[in-house]
Formats: C-alpha cells, sequence, structure tokens
C-alpha cells in the first residue's frame, strides 16, 4: 500500500490557543478520508496545512511524499483545493471562472474535462450566469470543478457541504464517490456526523485532538456500551425524566427518539421500562439500536472533557 | 393545539422581486408555544419568507399578521414582540457578556433594575457565573451560540426566529441548545426555526417544506413521514425537495 | 480609538498650518541694470520684509528664463537702466517683475506683496524729497500670462487621480480577493508571488494611463493648456509615476486584510498627503520646516514639479532629472518591498 498523505506530530498554535495538538495519520491513496468534528476542531487548520498555505509550528507532513514545507511549490501542482468559503470570482460567469483557473494552472477546460464531465454538465447550461448570482448547491459543484480542472492527485476539501441544503450534500457526496473510484485521493472535512458513513476512513476531531480514527463501521463497532432508542409520547417530559433517573449515563435526542446509555450493564430495558411507567409515561418503547457516528462522538467528547479535569 | 391561539398567520402571501418569484402565495398558521421548523433547500425562499414575518421587507401581497400586528403597516410592532438569532449574527465580539445583555435588553426598552435581576437568573441557569466580565471573543463556540439565544428571548418576545442556529456547533452543544428550545416553547414562547440538520426537524411541533418558493409541505414529523412513505425526516425532505427530477438543482435554476 | 481622535487633530493642524495666504522666504532674483543706491534700497526693503530672500543676482536678461526654469526661483525683479537718475529727472522709473506663474496663485501673491513693498518705498521716498514720484511696476506672469487656474489644477488633478486609480483601486482589489477567499486558492496554484502581482496590477497600468491621457487632451482643448515640452517625456513621466502608485498600492495591500482597511490606509496615506503637501493646492514654499521636509517624502510633489515643467515651462529631462530619478528610486523601493511583504501562504 502506498500512503498518499502522511501527517506526523503535527501541532499549530495561534497567540497560545492550540489548533493542533501533535496530529498524527496517514491516508492511503485513492481513499476517500473524512475530518470529521464541529467548529473549532482544527480541520481548516490542518488542511491549510496540507495545502502548504500554513507552516506547522512542529512536525512533518506528506503529500504524495512530497514535503508540505519544503516542496511547497510541487504540492500546489498536485493538490486541488476547495477552501471553505466557496472561493469563487462572482462577478465572472461559471465558465469565465473555470477557464481562469484551468489558466491558473497552465492547463485548458478541454484537457481536463473528461473528470470534470459529470459535475460540470450540471452546470453547464447557466455557464453564462456570474457565479455570485448561483445557489448555494450550484456554485459547490463549480468550485469542485474548479478544485479538479488540472486534474489533482489529492483533493482537498474544506467544508464543502455546510450551510447547503440536505439535497445537494447528498448529491456532492455521490460526486465524491465517484472522484474516488477514478483514483483520485480525497480528504474532506465537515461538522455533519451523519456523512461520516460516507467516507472510507474518519478521524473524529475535537479542540485540536483526534479522539478516533478508523472505519465509520469499526468506530460504531468498537462502541462498548448499549444504546437504546426511546419514544414516549410526550418527548419533553421523557427527556427530563430520564436525566433525572439514577441509572442514565447519558441521554440525547435523535430524531425522534432519544437515546439512553445506562451506566449499568443488566437488566437495562426493564429498569427503564420500570421508571417510565412509575412516572406515568404512556406508549412507550424501548429497543436496542446500532450506535451510529454520533453516539461514539458524544461518548468520546464526554470522556476526554472527564480526563482533562 | 389548535385553540392555543396564532401567533403567524399568513394568507396568499406573495413576495416577487422582478419576474422572479420567491414566495409563491404561502398559507400558514403558527401557534403559541410551538416549535416551527421552517425547511427548504437553498434558494427556496426562505430567508426570503422569515424577512417578510420579522418586518425588515415588504411582501409583494397577501395578508400576513405577526404576534397580532399586520407586516404592511405595524412592522414597529412587530419588531419589539419578536426574537431573532442566526448563526452569522450574533453578539459583539468585543463587548463583554453583561455589556451584550445590557445593550440588546437597552434596545428593547428594559430596565436597568430588571435587566440585572434577569441577567442574574440567567447566568445561573447557563452556568456562566464566572464568565459574566469576559469579552464573547473568548467564549467557545457552544456558549456563544446559547448566549446568542438567550439574549435573543431576553425581553421575552411572542416569537422568537432562529436562522439556522446550530451550524458548526459539536453535538452535545447542539442537544443542549435544543434542551433550551423546549424549555422556551414550554414557557409560552414560540419558536420558527431553520436547519439543515435533519434529525432537528424531528424535534419540531410541526414542519413546513418549502420548494422553489412554495410549501409543498406541512404537519407533524410523524405524519410526514406516514404521508411519503419515509423512515426519517431525511428522506421525506429529499423525496420532496429532489421531486421526480434526476437533477432538482438544474431544474430549480432554469424555472427561476 | 487613536485613529478616530488622532486624525481630527492631525488635520486640523496640517490644515491651519498649509492653508495659509502668507507668503514667507519666497525665493527672488534680482537684476539689477543699474546699481544704484535706490535699487539697493529696494532690494534691501523686499529681503528685510521676511517675505523675500534673495537667491540670486542676476547679470543679463539671458538669465532670467532659466533662473525661473530651475524652479527655486518663483520672481524676478529688474530695475532698467538710470533707475536712480531716471527718479531724479522724471520722477518715475520702471521696475519689471517677472514671476513663475505655473503656481498661478502664488505668483499673483508674490507679486501683489512685492508691488505693495516698491509702492511703500516710493511714498516714503516722495515724502523726503518732497516731490511726486512713482515707480512704474511692470508685471509679467511667466508661463501663465492669463493666471489661468487650469494651468495649475491640471497637473495637480493628475498627480491625484493617478495616485487614487492606481493606488487605491489595486490595494482594495486585492484586499478584495482576500475577504472572497480567491486569494487562497490562487496561493495554492502554481503562480508566482510575483505573476499574481503583475496579473492584477496590469489592468490598472492601462486604466490609468487612459486617464493621464484624457486629462491632457482637456487640459488642451478644453482650458487651451499649451503643452511646451515633449510629448513622449510628459507619457513617459505618467507611466513612471503610475508604476510608483502602483506599487505602493501593493504595498498597502499586503498589510490590509480587509477592502476597508485598505480604502482607510489608502484615504490616511495617499489622498490627503496628495491634496495638502503636494504643492497641488498649496505652495510648499509657504508651509512650517517640518511640513516642508515631509513634503519630501511624498511622491506626487516630484510628479506635479516634473509636470509643470514639462508641460508648462517647456523644460527637458535635464530639468527634472533629479525628480525623475527620486520617483524611479521611490518605485523600486516600494516594489521591493511589497514582493518581499507579500506571503506565498496565509498568517
Amino acid at each position: 500500500m502506498h500512503e498518499s498523505i502522511q501527517v506526523k506530530n503535527i501541532t499549530k498554535t495561534y497567540d497560545k490557543v492550540i489548533a493542533l495538538n501533535s496530529i498524527n495519520f496517514e491516508v492511503e491513496k485513492g481513499e476517500l478520508f473524512g475530518l470529521i468534528g464541529p467548529d473549532g476542531a482544527g480541520k481548516t487548520t490542518l488542511l491549510r496545512i496540507l495545502t502548504s498555505l500554513l507552516v506547522p509550528d512542529s512536525g512533518e507532513a506528506f503529500m504524495n511524499g512530497y514535503h508540505v514545507v519544503k516542496d511547497y511549490k510541487t504540492i500546489r501542482n498536485i493538490a486541488g483545493y476547495m477552501p471553505g468559503r466557496f472561493s469563487l470570482y462572482q462577478d465572472l460567469t461559471v465558465e469565465e471562472n473555470l477557464e481562469f483557473f484551468a489558466t491558473t494552472f497552465g492547463t485548458t477546460i478541454s484537457e481536463n474535462y473528461d473528470l470534470i464531465k459529470d459535475i460540470y454538465i450540471q452546470i453547464e447550461p447557466f455557464k453564462t450566469r456570474l457565479a455570485g448570482r448561483l445557489s448555494g448547491g450550484m456554485k459547490q459543484k463549480l468550485a469542485l470543478s474548479c478544485a479538479l480542472i488540472h486534474k489533482p492527485e489529492i483533493l482537498v476539501l474544506d467544508e464543502p457541504t455546510t450551510g447547503v441544503d440536505a439535497v445537494s450534500r447528498k448529491e456532492f457526496w455521490e460526486m465524491l464517490i465517484r472522484l474516488k473510484n477514478q483514483g483520485i485521493t480525497i480528504i474532506v472535512s465537515t461538522p455533519y456526523m451523519d456523512e461520516a458513513g460516507m467516507c472510507d476512513r474518519v478521524a473524529l476531531m475535537q479542540k485540536g485532538d483526534i479522539l478516533q480514527i478508523d472505519t465509520p463501521e469499526d468506530i460504531a463497532g468498537q462502541f462498548a456500551k448499549k444504546v437504546f432508542a426511546v419514544k414516549a409520547e410526550n418527548v419533553y417530559n421523557l427527556l427530563r425524566d430520564i436525566q433525572a433517573f439514577e441509572h442514565t449515563h447519558s441521554v440525547y435526542p435523535f430524531g425522534e427518539y432519544l437515546h439512553y446509555i445506562s451506566k449499568t450493564t443488566s437488566n437495562i430495558k426493564e429498569e427503564l421500562s420500570n421508571y417510565l411507567d412509575s412516572k406515568n409515561h404512556k406508549s412507550v418503547k424501548i429497543m436496542t439500536v446500532k450506535p451510529d457516528i454520533e453516539d461514539c462522538f458524544m461518548e468520546l467528547m464526554t470522556k476526554t472533557v472527564n480526563n482533562g479535569e | 393545539m389548535e385553540n392555543r391561539g396564532v401567533v403567524i398567520q399568513a394568507r396568499n402571501m406573495v413576495k416577487k422581486f422582478g419576474h422572479f418569484t420567491a414566495n409563491d402565495n404561502l398559507n400558514f398558521d403558527v401557534y403559541k408555544g410551538e416549535i416551527f421548523g421552517f425547511l427548504g433547500a437553498n434558494g427556496a425562499g426562505k430567508t426570503t419568507a422569515i424577512r417578510i414575518l420579522c418586518g425588515l421587507s415588504a411582501p409583494t401581497s397577501g395578508k400576513i399578521t405577526v404576534a397580532g400586528y399586520d407586516v404592511h403597516r405595524q412592522t414597529e410592532s412587530i419588531k419589539k414582540n419578536i426574537g431573532y438569532m442566526s448563526q452569522k449574527f450574533t453578539l459583539y465580539d468585543n463587548l463583554t457578556v453583561w455589556e451584550n445583555i445590557r445593550f440588546y435588553a437597552g434596545i428593547y426598552g428594559m430596565k436597568l433594575s430588571a435587566i440585572k435581576v434577569k441577567t442574574d437568573r440567567l447566568m445561573k441557569n447557563l452556568d456562566l457565573e464566572h464568565a459574566r466580565d469576559k469579552r464573547i471573543a473568548s467564549l467557545p463556540l457552544g456558549w456563544k451560540q446559547k448566549l446568542a439565544f438567550s439574549v435573543a428571548i431576553f425581553h421575552d418576545p411572542k416569537i422568537v426566529f432562529l436562522d439556522e442556529p446550530t451550524g458548526g456547533v459539536d453535538p452535545i452543544t447542539r442537544r443542549q441548545f435544543w434542551d433550551m428550545i423546549y424549555e422556551t416553547a414550554h414557557s409560552g414562547i414560540t419558536v420558527f426555526v431553520t436547519t439543515h440538520y435533519m434529525d432537528e426537524a424531528e424535534y419540531c411541533d410541526r414542519v413546513s417544506i418549502m420548494v422553489d418558493g412554495r410549501i409543498d409541505a406541512l404537519d407533524t414529523p410523524a405524519k410526514l413521514k406516514k404521508n411519503y412513505k419515509a423512515k426519517t425526516m431525511n428522506d421525506v425532505f429529499l423525496k420532496l425537495a429532489r421531486g421526480e427530477n434526476v437533477c432538482p438543482d438544474s431544474y430549480r435554476e432554469l424555472n427561476s | 480609538m487613536l485613529i478616530l481622535f488622532g486624525m481630527p487633530i492631525a488635520q486640523i493642524l496640517i490644515f491651519g498650518y498649509v492653508v495659509t495666504n502668507e507668503i514667507r522666504d519666497a525665493k527672488i532674483a534680482i537684476l539689477d541694470f543699474s546699481r544704484d543706491d535706490i535699487t539697493r534700497e529696494i532690494t534691501n526693503k523686499l529681503t528685510s520684509s521676511g517675505y523675500f530672500q534673495v537667491y540670486e543676482v542676476l547679470k543679463s536678461n539671458h538669465d532670467i528664463e532659466p533662473a525661473l526654469q530651475r524652479g527655486i526661483v518663483k520672481e524676478v525683479v529688474v530695475f532698467e537702466h538710470d533707475f536712480a537718475d531716471n527718479i531724479k529727472r522724471n520722477g518715475s522709473a520702471k521696475v519689471q517683475l517677472i514671476a513663475d506663474a505655473s503656481d498661478a496663485n502664488h505668483a499673483n501673491l508674490i507679486v501683489n506683496y512685492t508691488r505693495a513693498i516698491i509702492s511703500d518705498y516710493a511714498k516714503d521716498l516722495a515724502g523726503i524729497q518732497n516731490m511726486p514720484l512713482q515707480i512704474v511696476p511692470k508685471v509679467r506672469m511667466l508661463y501663465n500670462e492669463e493666471l489661468k487656474g487650469a494651468f495649475m489644477f491640471v497637473p495637480g488633478t493628475m498627480a491625484l487621480i493617478l495616485m487614487l486609480v492606481s493606488a487605491m483601486m489595486t490595494s482594495i482589489s486585492i484586499a478584495r480577493e482576500k475577504e472572497l477567499g480567491t486569494m487562497e486558492i490562487l496561493l495554492v496554484s502554481p503562480l508566482k508571488p510575483v505573476q499574481i502581482i503583475l496579473g492584477k496590477v496590469t489592468p490598472y497600468i492601462g486604466i490609468a494611463f487612459i486617464n493621464a491621457v484624457v486629462i491632457v487632451l482637456l487640459g488642451i482643448f478644453v482650458f487651451k493648456m499649451p503643452i511646451m515640452g515633449s510629448n513622449t517625456l510628459l507619457m513617459l513621466e505618467c507611466l513612471l509615476y503610475i508604476t510608483m502608485a502602483l506599487s505602493l498600492g501593493i504595498l498597502i495591500s499586503t498589510m490590509s486584510n480587509s477592502q476597508q482597511v485598505a480604502m482607510f490606509i489608502s484615504m490616511l496615506a495617499l489622498l490627503l498627503p496628495t491634496m495638502l503637501l503636494s504643492g497641488f493646492i498649496f505652495p510648499i514654499d509657504n508651509m512650517p520646516l517640518v511640513l516642508q521636509w515631509l513634503s519630501y517624502i511624498i511622491p506626487p510633489k516630484y510628479f506635479i514639479i516634473i509636470l509643470k515643467n514639462v508641460m508648462l515651462k517647456g523644460t527637458g529631462i535635464f530639468f527634472v532629472w533629479k525628480e525623475t530619478l527620486i520617483l524611479l528610486s521611490m518605485t523600486i523601493f516600494f516594489i521591493a518591498l511589497s514582493v518581499r511583504k507579500f506571503k506565498t501562504r496565509l498568517e
């Protein structure tokens, strides 16, 4: 196996605030790798270091074997980068933007049209429209086309789906998977936990640390505790009551259910259902569910907070 | 629920920008103490509708009342009776927590003594007593969002509008935030919220989904899921917003 | 805070000193064909008034033009032959005042002061000698016979507009890219910093140059302003000045991350000094020494001097090489500084 991205002990601080705390990971060639975490986790800083825009305080990183500080000129040729805000020229048309970025990287649209065809074809009907007047989903597609135009070996995407509606997000991930299948290594950051499932492997990040790195399935599989989904007629009171329950380890709303994790290990279901009966909850439903990434993330978060104190 | 009284009533609400119809004949009621989810794809017309309801923009036509006041003529009264918070607009970064509260409450004409009493209680509830004189810029994002929300409802408005309040926040803080929303609704303040997190749509009492300037669905999450034979709100949303087209984004743009 | 309160104070002080209608130590030259007691006395009166300073004494009519062309001497006072004799014999004598009217207001002021001093002297002399006598000043406004304001403000406007278009627009447009985030993509692209800068600057060179040509044409056809010197030299000097302003704009953009900041610095560092301290509106010679020193680092000052020389006086490169050299070295300095400061990475 060949590593496409290597990150070794990368640390970066801004005025005493630690943005990245000795980060280590590797991404294999052709992998779709996700950095998942809330704002302030250090995702953007990490991606900017990889694209040679920032210099780390300590540690090293390599992209396809090239050092991100020393070989920054090569990095800029092999990486395609889509910054957090869709950085397009608002007063140029769709086509002009694409042409501009093609020229910037010393190539032409037609040369690499195959790669962007699937995506660009969707926005081609509006190629004479100004980029500033596109909807969020369209801007995102154009920005991706621009990042791909020079046929990068590694694609670096910083929160491409933030603020974009659920439909466009889904389409966007479908495009990423198609690109991955063409052999491009992709590293992408997102604050949306539900997008983890689309990645080959993910790193869960929080406040400059990586909490865990694994395939989404294994992260969920390694989750030691049992998770129960609970539902009743009055969700608001249900939440309050379970929060007050002596055996509760944690309880959080998850869609129409509450996810409940107990401190005890046996008879969890009976205990809870007896407790809820005693509180007069009607049509109570309790069932075991497979934990998802968000369950794991919250559990990891509380763990690190507790360790830190 | 229907007998709780209507706080927002929209009848035949239309907003046009030139030939483009941003809001196409919207009809809906929002009840007192309700959490009303206002969903839609980017560019479906949500922002336009919220601006009208907040009295920031006049509708092209339609009869709309917010907190009992007419959006054509009584925008000043509307503004006094609503709170507003969005992900982008929160608090003044270089003022302290207390200064921010005093400033916003002052705008709504609250007395200083009343502000003080209420601030003390709020700080206690949020567990932020130690941060009272810290500058907003030095607080973590999650706290900022919670504070911004508390400030938005500080003057006890009838309705609070939340425009993507939880963007970029970690999952625990996001849930704590929704806890606050529940409490607020429980105390009788109507919550009008937009979000891109589909699991949050489940937490709403009722959800409306906008597509191309129209409200295509409006019901409780449970009923919506049943009607659209979907397992989650995400599926409902995808079905509605995606429609029959393979490429709805392009379709939307062509129509606009 | 410092800026908000400091700005108005600094401005009012500068304005107060700059906007004055008095002259101080204006440099004049004397061409005395008579060299008698009276002419010597008049010369003394002029210098002792505090308004004038005799910079050189000329020998012949041929010296007048070059003296004024060099731009230091603002007025030449010419006494006719047999000045004292003429007064004694005819009760009247002639004095010629030749002023450098490339700055019309200043020339007017100087001539009026000279006249007043001479006529005061004539009155005193008449009192002593107890006879009516007259000293008749003949005034000639060189380079701008009709004292047209346009002759003065065309060069000034040119300096101002070229500075604005070039420096302000480049700094704002680069700052805008930073704001939009497009700069981030340009930085990760294989483009070199020099390429990015050139790409941003080239259109503005064109725009600014067209502006310069339009102003000159307006001056010629609307205000009937002659171009005495070489057109080629004029255009080359404009190009040099534009390049200087552009490099200044790039320098500003490397210091600012938003359009607002770029705008503010441009206003503060470029617009006001160009208006006040370049000699565009207010003659530098009349300012307090501190401000005169300050004016030496204001690039438009040199450009205006060059323009006046080339357009109004018709002098060639030999009279403006010093100013040209200063502008050139400023340009090189700014370019070197901004290339050094332009980062290939984010902060």
